[in-house]
C-alpha cells in the first residue's frame, strides 16, 4: 500500500540523514530487507492507534533535537557513566563495552574476549560475506511488526550504525555491559544487536547512560532451549535526550528471559518489548521502574505473546511522576490457541505526585486458549496521606518520608531483579534521585 | 510537660469545630487518662498534638516543655519528645518493620545532633525490646503492619514508643480491639516505660485499661471540652453509671 504523501516525505527526510552501515556482505542485504518494511509501513503519526498518547513528532523529525548534556564539565574526567552520580554498575564485575554518540569506542571498552561468548561488532563483521547473525538480523524485528507495526525498530535495523552480535554458548563469564556515553548535544544514535544464547546457555546484559540526543536502537534476543537471559538497564538522566527502544525476544523451552529498565528523567522516552514464549514452560518477566519531574514522557509498549503451553509471564511496570511528567502504558498478553496453562500477569501502576502529572494505560487482554490464567491491573494514585503521617509522627521528616513511601512504591519491579547486587545499584540509584527531587511535595 | 490552653480546633474543610476549648497540663512523670462518649474530640486532640493535617486550630495553644506545639512540623513534635500511638496504626507495604524502625530512631537521633545507632546496635536493642512484647523477629522483617493481627498492630505501636523514648506520650484507645491477654501485654509495655521523666496521656472509652495503667488524673471529655477531672475514682464512676450521669451533672 502506498503511503500518504506527508508520511512519505517524512520518512525519506528521516532516511536521508542516515546511510546505511554496509554496502556489500550479509548485512546489506538484511539492512536493505528492514528499509524495504520500513517503507511499506512508514513512519508514525499521532494518528497511528499506538501512538495516540505519545507524539512521536520529534523522532520523526530528519535531525535529532539538540539535547544539553546532564554535566558537561565532568565529562573529560568521565567516569561511565557521565553526570551519575557514581557510575552505574560500577560495583559490577562485568565485561565493559563503551559506545559514545552511538559509536562503539574501543579504546574505553574492555577487551571483547569473554569465556562462553563469542562478541562482534556490527560495524566490522557486517561486509562479510557470512555470518551467524546473518539469518537473525532483522528476523525478530520482522516478525514483530504484526500485528502492530513498530517502524522505529525496522529504521534501527535499516540504518544501524553500530551494534553488537552477541553469541553465548555457555555460562559467560561475567556480565555484558553496555555503556552507552554523549560527547555531543547533537548525535544521533542508531543502533541493533543480535543476541543468540544456544540451548542451556546463560547470560546478563547490562545496559546504562543516555546514548545520544535521540537513540533509535533495536534488540533482537533469541534465548534457546533452557538458557537464561537477564537484562538490567539504566536509563540516562539527561533531560533533553530522546529514545525509542525495541526488545524483541523469543523463548525456547524452558528458556527464561528477566529485563527490567530504570528510566529517570528524558525528554522522551518509548520502551517497546515484543516477546513471544515460543516454547513450553517458558518464563518472561519484564519490569520498569520510571520516574520523572516535569518535562518528561515515559512511554512503556509491552507484548507479550504465549505461543506454547505452560508458559509464565509477568510484566510489572510502575510510575513516579511530578510537576506534569506523563507516564504511558500499552502492554498486552495475546495467548494462542493451544497455550494452555498459560499463566500470564500485567500490572501497571502510576504515583502521582501532584495533579499537573498524569498517566494513560491501555492494558490489553487477548486469549484463545480456554484454560489459562491470566490477570493484569492499572492503577493511579497519590502518596497515602496516612501512611505519610503516620511516619513523620515518627520522626521521618517530610522529604525523607515521602521516598520511603516512592521506593516502597517501586520495590515490586526491583524484586524482579534477580541479582541481589545489581538491585541494590538500582535502588541507591533510585533513592539519589529522590534525594535530588524531594521538593516537590506530596500534596 | 504538656500544656494545652483553650484549644479549640475545627475541620480545615468543613464548619464544624470540634474542640471548643480544651484546658489541660500534664506534669512530668504523671499519668492522665482522657474518658469521654464517642464523638467528643479525644481521637481530635492526639491527632492535633501529633500535627495531623486537616485541621485548624482557631485559638488557643499548645506547649511541650514550653514549646509551641502547634508551630512545629510532625516529625519536630516526634524529635521534641512526642509520640502517638495510633488508634489505627498504619499499614505501609514495601516498607520493612525493621527498616522503619530504624529511619525513624535514625532520624530523631540526627535530629538531636545525636550519632546514628549503628546496624548492629539497633538490632541489639530492638530485639531486647521486641522480646518483652513476644514480637518474634518475622513480625520485625513483615511490612509495617502488614497482615498484622489488631493484637499485634497495638503491639508494635508500643515497640516504637520504646525505641523512640519519647518523654510524652498519648495512647490513642491502644486498647481497642484487643483481648485481656493482649492488653495486659500492651500495659505492661506501657508500665515498663513509666519514669519520673516520662508522663502519659491515655485516651480510652473504657475503665478496664485503667486497672492496668494506673492514672494519677482522669479527665472525661465531652462535646470538645473537659467537664470533669478527678482521681482514679472518676473512672470507675463512669464504669459504673455510663457517662450520662456524669455529663446530665455538668449541662
Amino acid at each position: 500500500m502506498a503511503l500518504a504523501r506527508p508520511k512519505e516525505d517524512a520518512l525519506a527526510a528521516r532516511l536521508g540523514r542516515l546511510a546505511p552501515q554496509a554496502t556489500t556482505g550479509w548485512l546489506a542485504g538484511a539492512q536493505r530487507a528492514a528499509e524495504a518494511r520500513l517503507l511499506a509501513m512508514g513512519l508514525p503519526t499521532r494518528r497511528d492507534e499506538y501512538w495516540r498518547y505519545t507524539d512521536p513528532a520529534s523522532l520523526v523529525a530528519p535531525d535529532a533535537p539538540a539535547a544539553a548534556l546532564l554535566d558537561a564539565a565532568s565529562l573529560d574526567s568521565a567516569p561511565l557513566d557521565s553526570g551519575d552520580e557514581a557510575p552505574v554498575f560500577g560495583a559490577i564485575e562485568r565485561l565493559r563495552i563503551v559506545f559514545v554518540d552511538g559509536v562503539f569506542d574501543a579504546a574505553a571498552s574492555d577487551d571483547l574476549t569473554l569465556s562462553g561468548v563469542e562478541i562482534d561488532r556490527l560495524a566490522e563483521v557486517g561486509g562479510r560475506t557470512a555470518h551467524w547473525a546473518a539469518e537473525s538480523y532483522g528476523r525478530l524485528e520482522a516478525q514483530g511488526q504484526l500485528p502492530v507495526a513498530r517502524p522505529f525498530a525496522a529504521l534501527a535495523s535499516a540504518r544501524a550504525g553500530d551494534g553488537l552480535l552477541i553469541r553465548v554458548t555457555g555460562q559467560a563469564a561475567r556480565p555484558v555491559a553496555l555503556h552507552y556515553l554523549r560527547r555531543s548535544e547533537t548525535a544521533e544514535a542508531t543502533l541493533h544487536h543480535c543476541i543468540r544464547l544456544e540451548p542451556g546457555a546463560r547470560l546478563t546484559l547490562l545496559e546504562s547512560g543516555p546514548a545520544a540526543a535521540r537513540l533509535t536502537q533495536a534488540m533482537e534476543v533469541e534465548v534457546g532451549p533452557g538458557a537464561a537471559f537477564h537484562h538490567v538497564r539504566v536509563q540516562g538522566r539527561d533531560h533533553a535526550r530522546r529514545a525509542a527502544t525495541h526488545i524483541f525476544a523469543t523463548l525456547g523451552a524452558g528458556a527464561i528471559f528477566k529485563s527490567f529498565t530504570l528510566t529517570a528523567n528524558g525528554r522522551l522516552t518509548r520502551n517497546e518489548a515484543v516477546v513471544t514464549l515460543a516454547g513450553p514452560g517458558a518464563s518472561a518477566h519484564l519490569a520498569g521502574a520510571a520516574v520523572g519531574d516535569g518535562d518528561f514522557h515515559h512511554d512503556d509498549t509491552v507484548f507479550v505473546t504465549h505461543a506454547a503451553p505452560g508458559c509464565e509471564s509477568r510484566q510489572v511496570y510502575k510510575k513516579v511522576l511530578m510537576n506534569g511528567a506523563t507516564g504511558v502504558f500499552q502492554g498486552k498478553i495475546l495467548v494462542r490457541p493451544g497455550a494452555q496453562k498459560t499463566d500470564g500477569y500485567q500490572i501497571s501502576q502510576s504515583l502521582l505526585l501532584d495533579e499537573a502529572s498524569q498517566f494513560l494505560a491501555k492494558p490489553e487482554l487477548e486469549i484463545y486458549a480456554d484454560d489459562v490464567k491470566c490477570s493484569h491491573g492499572s492503577t493511579s494514585g497519590a502518596i497515602d496521606a496516612t501512611a505519610l503521617f503516620y511516619l513523620q509522627s515518627r520522626g521521618v521528616p517530610r522529604a525523607a518520608a515521602q521516598a520511603l513511601l516512592v521506593l516502597a512504591f517501586l520495590a515490586e519491579t526491583i524484586e524482579e531483579i534477580s541479582d541481589a547486587a545489581l538491585a541494590e545499584d538500582i535502588r541507591s540509584r533510585l533513592e539519589g534521585w529522590l534525594s535530588r527531587h524531594a521538593a516537590a511535595g506530596a500534596a | 510537660m504538656l500544656e494545652i490552653e483553650n484549644l479549640h480546633v475545627k475541620l480545615e474543610d468543613e464548619d464544624k469545630v470540634i474542640l471548643h476549648g480544651v484546658d489541660l497540663a500534664v506534669g512530668a512523670g504523671e499519668v492522665h487518662a482522657i474518658m469521654g462518649p464517642n464523638g467528643s474530640g479525644k481521637s481530635t486532640l492526639g491527632y492535633v498534638l501529633a500535627g495531623r493535617e486537616g485541621y485548624a486550630v482557631t485559638a488557643g495553644s499548645a506547649r511541650l516543655d514550653g514549646a509551641d506545639l502547634l508551630a512545629m512540623a510532625p516529625e519536630m513534635r516526634a524529635t521534641a519528645g512526642l509520640f502517638l500511638a495510633f488508634q489505627y496504626p498504619v499499614e505501609i507495604p514495601g516498607v520493612g518493620n525493621m527498616t522503619f524502625l530504624r529511619t525513624a530512631v535514625n532520624a530523631q537521633r540526627k535530629a538531636r545532633g545525636e550519632a546514628e545507632l549503628s546496624a548492629a546496635e539497633f538490632l541489639k536493642a530492638v530485639r531486647e525490646k521486641a522480646k518483652a512484647l513476644k514480637i518474634d523477629a518475622e513480625m520485625l522483617k513483615r511490612p509495617v503492619n502488614v497482615g498484622f493481627s489488631g493484637g499485634e498492630k497495638k503491639r508494635n505501636e508500643i515497640l516504637q514508643m520504646a525505641m523512640l523514648e519519647p518523654r510524652m506520650c498519648i495512647l490513642d484507645e491502644t486498647d481497642s480491639g484487643l483481648d485481656v491477654d493482649a492488653m495486659k501485654l500492651v500495659a505492661e509495655g506501657v508500665n515498663a516505660l513509666r519514669d519520673a521523666g516520662r508522663s502519659f496521656l491515655v485516651i480510652t472509652h473504657y475503665q478496664r485499661l485503667l486497672d492496668h495503667i494506673r492514672p494519677d488524673v482522669v479527665h472525661i471529655m465531652a462535646a470538645g471540652q473537659i467537664v470533669r477531672s478527678g482521681g482514679p475514682e472518676l473512672a470507675l464512676e463512669v464504669e459504673a453509671n455510663g457517662y450520662a450521669g456524669i455529663l446530665a451533672e455538668v449541662r
